[in-house]
Parts: structure tokens; C-alpha cells; sequence
């Protein structure tokens, strides 16, 4: 049995950066949050988990994280079994989890802080990142100072800062407002463009789904299953404004809006 | 007066100063750590209830006369307040930022001292003013009570010679001294712990 598991675990590691084998998870004894969930997210893609509230998909972020412990089932990363947070993977939280006694400098610096690098060599590296966030001039103001999304931009240069392979992002724009969010996630995908990054992203939002993924895990609710998965194959070539109109766009969001909206009654 | 107030601050320091480093470490350890709450923290809300005037001839009765007993005065009624505001600080302090500190591989100890007390320190440093205040209470009642000595003896001496004006003197100095001393601690805070406020306001 040992030996019959181990054997694939050598092949997938080129292709999948994480990859999760039967996640059960149940808080106390009668929630059921995740129901032996199998999934793989390919190496340098974006990967959304979607669903209705109560799927399970920040539970499921959550135990990728090392942040939640499943009552059983293994994750891995890059081939090897972990448990607990890693240097490989860094988190974006949904309600930024700032530090409000620190500037958006040390904010940024503290993933690097946490690890004992010294302070000229993170502030440089933090310096870089709130200029790759598009928040020069604002290293010394603190997280009261900055909108809602600018502390997310904090929240996103901290996690780049570290430079994990994996970013893991719970709902990052569901706390900003519409405008700032499309902007947002235009230069989120320009800036993964750059950084080369895989990501695996949480929302409840279908466009976000469809605008930013790769791939897309449809979960259902109450045990999370996976329902299906979708590859949106959208040509990102041409403007956002484009991307937003295309067909093959409002085609995926139409169909996934279809599969969700069963889950409403 | 100079050395009535020299007389007075003298178990005030000492009492203050130990409550504040006792407490805030008890306080501390009782937010992070259930066993060290479940021993220290029925001690602490009892002596908190006490009425202290009334435990004053008893304390005269272990630690006589002397400075001993002002300094114990004074820590009966600083300590409970300070050591149980750091431990409900700590008890409360956002889980989110927590788990911030431990996604990013925080260790235990970077947890305390760069998330959780920085998170506390507002609601440590409210006890800690109300626990200065509280000393004030202590060393001026214990001045009254146990040996007419500094300011409390000002107070009892011009009160029984009908020098009302002295006597009445000798009180508001005493209420100014308690809120310098209060406004002092303040900006200590602000200054080495939470400086976003400075800017803020």
C-alpha cells in the first residue's frame, strides 16, 4: 500500500506545486466541512476555488496553508508531505491581518523579520515590493492612513516579499470596493506575470473566477466535494476592458453561474 | 512640602514598581497560559473585591509601622488591576494577526513579543494608568491609617489645626501629581509602543 502511494508522487512534482489527497475535515463532531477532497494545482497557474459560502474553500486554503489541521488526508507540496506552514507557501489574508502599530515598510519587512534577515537587507527588499504594488510614498504611513485596498497591497508585497512558489489568497478583494477591485486584479495578474507565481485563490465571486484563473474548482457545499473543474482558457492578450466583453468569457461565468445557482434552493 | 512628597513617593515608587513588573508578567502569563490563570487568577479577583481600608490594621499587624506596610498597601491596591487588564489585554488579543505571525513562521516567543503585546499594550498601559492611580489611593490612605507621614499627614495636621487653605492645598497637589504622573505614563506608551496613535489623532 506504502509503496503503491509513493510511486506517483514522483511524476506529479514537475507539473503540480501542491496537491491535496483526500482532505476530511470536520469541525467538532457534526460539522462537515470537507469531504475527502483530491486536488492538484499545476505549477505557475492561477487556480480558484469557487463556491457558495459554507463550501469549505477557505477551510480547504486554510489547511494548504498549514494554518488548520484536516482530520485526515495529506497535503504536499512540491512532492513533499508538509504540516504546518512553510517558507514555500505565503499567505493573503482577507481582512489583511496588518499590524497597526507598524508602518506599511515594516508591515511589509515582517515576513522577513520573522526570519532574522537584517534590517537594511529586508527594507530593501521591502522597499522593492511596495513599488511593485504601486505604493511608493507610502512606506511610512501606517495601516489606518492607507484605503482598504492599499492595505491590501501591503498585505500582497508582505507575501511576495518572502518570494514563496506558492501564494495563497483568501477572498483579498472582498473587503475592497468594485473599482478598486477590478483594478486590483489587473494588476494582481500583471504582477503574476512578472513574479511568476502559482496561486491558489478563494472568492465567492463568479467574474473574479473567470477573470483571473487558469483553472477553477467548483466546490459544492455542506460536505465540500469538488463539483467540477473548469479551465476558462481566456485569451489574455488583449485589454482587460476586452477580456470582460468576450465571449468565451460571459460564456464560463453564465455556465458556472447555472451549476452554483442548484445550490441555492 | 518637598519632603513631605519625598516621603510620600517613596513607598508609591517601590509599591507601583513592583506591581507593575509582577503584575504585567503574571498578567501576561495568565493570558497565555491556562494553568498559570486558573491558579493566580481567583487571587487577584478576591484581592481586587477587598476592601483595602479594612485590611489596613491587619497589614499594620504583620509589617508594623514602617515603609514595609505603605509599600504593601499601595501593592494591594495597584496589583490586581494591573495584572488582571494584562491578562484580559493578552486573552483578547486578535487571533488574526496570530495566525499572521505563525503563517509567516512566526516562533512562539516572535509571537509574544512582536504581535501580542504590542496588540495588548494599549489595554496593559490603561491598567497600568489606573493602577498609578489606584497606588496614589494606597500610599495616601495608608498615610492616613497607619503613620501620619508626607502628604497625608499635610493633609491630617493643617486639617486638625482648621488651616483649611494648607489642608486643602496639600489635597489638589496630591490629585495634580497622580494625573502628571498618569499623562507621563501615556506618552511612554505612545512613544515605544504604539506610535501609529501620535500621528493618528
Amino acid at each position: 500500500m506504502a509503496l503503491a502511494m509513493e510511486a506517483p508522487d514522483q511524476t506529479d512534482t514537475a507539473d503540480h506545486i501542491v496537491e491535496v489527497r483526500s482532505i476530511t475535515k470536520f469541525y467538532g463532531s457534526d460539522v462537515h466541512a470537507l469531504d475527502s477532497v483530491d486536488l492538484a494545482f499545476p505549477t505557475g497557474q492561477m487556480t480558484t476555488l469557487l463556491g457558495p459560502s459554507g463550501c469549505g474553500k477557505t477551510t480547504l486554503l486554510k489547511i494548504i496553508a498549514g494554518l488548520l489541521e484536516p482530520t485526515s488526508g495529506d497535503v504536499f507540496v512540491k512532492g513533499k508531505k508538509v504540516s504546518g506552514p512553510g517558507p514555500e507557501r505565503a499567505f493573503v489574508f482577507q481582512d489583511f491581518a496588518l499590524l497597526p502599530w507598524a508602518t506599511a515598510l515594516r508591515n511589509v519587512a515582517f515576513g522577513l523579520e520573522l526570519r532574522g534577515d537584517d534590517r537594511s537587507e529586508r527594507e530593501e527588499r521591502a522597499r522593492h515590493y511596495i513599488s511593485e504594488v504601486g505604493l511608493s510614498g507610502f512606506e511610512d504611513k501606517y495601516p489606518h492612513e492607507l484605503s482598504g485596498g492599499m492595505r491590501q497591497r501591503v498585505g500582497l508585497a508582505r507575501a511576495l516579499a518572502v518570494d514563496a512558489d506558492v501564494l495563497l489568497m483568501d477572498e483579498p478583494f472582498s473587503a475592497v470596493d468594485e473599482q478598486t477591485r477590478r483594478k486590483f486584479q489587473e494588476d494582481l495578474l500583471h504582477l503574476l506575470g512578472v513574479e511568476k507565481k502559482s496561486v491558489i485563490f478563494v472568492t465567492h465571486s463568479i467574474e473574479e473566477a473567470v477573470y483571473v484563473s487558469d483553472q477553477i474548482v467548483l466546490l459544492s457545499p455542506r460536505p465540500g466535494r469538488i463539483h467540477s473543474i473548469i479551465r476558462p482558457e481566456i485569451d489574455r492578450s488583449v485589454s482587460p476592458d476586452d477580456i470582460r466583453r468576450e465571449k468565451n468569457y460571459l460564456d464560463t461565468v453564465e455556465e458556472i453561474w447555472v451549476e452554483l445557482r442548484k445550490y441555492l434552493d | 512640602m518637598g519632603a513631605a512628597y519625598v516621603e510620600t513617593l517613596k513607598p508609591l515608587f517601590i509599591g507601583v514598581g513592583i506591581s507593575a513588573t509582577f503584575g504585567i508578567f503574571v498578567g501576561v502569563g495568565m493570558g497565555l497560559n491556562r494553568m498559570f490563570q486558573w491558579f493566580w487568577e481567583p487571587i487577584f479577583v478576591v484581592l481586587q473585591a477587598a476592601p483595602v481600608a479594612a485590611l489596613i490594621p491587619l497589614i499594620t499587624y504583620v509589617y508594623g509601622l514602617g515603609l514595609t506596610a505603605k509599600v504593601v498597601a499601595v501593592i494591594i491596591l495597584a496589583l490586581p488591576i494591573i495584572v488582571l487588564n494584562s491578562y484580559k489585554a493578552v486573552r483578547n488579543a486578535n487571533p488574526n494577526l496570530i495566525q499572521m505571525c505563525i503563517s509567516f513562521q512566526g516562533t512562539y516567543l516572535q509571537q509574544i513579543w512582536k504581535v501580542i503585546i504590542p496588540n495588548a499594550s494599549p489595554v496593559i498601559f490603561a491598567g497600568l494608568r489606573l493602577g498609578v492611580a489606584a497606588g496614589f489611593i494606597g500610599v495616601i490612605l495608608a498615610e492616613l491609617l497607619i503613620t501620619p507621614t508626607g502628604v497625608g499627614d499635610l493633609i491630617t495636621f493643617n486639617r486638625s489645626r482648621a488651616q483649611y487653605s494648607e489642608m486643602y492645598a496639600a489635597v489638589f497637589s496630591v490629585i495634580a501629581f497622580s494625573a502628571f504622573a498618569v499623562g507621563l505614563l501615556q506618552k511612554a506608551e505612545v512613544r515605544y509602543f504604539r506610535p501609529e496613535k501620535k500621528k493618528g489623532s
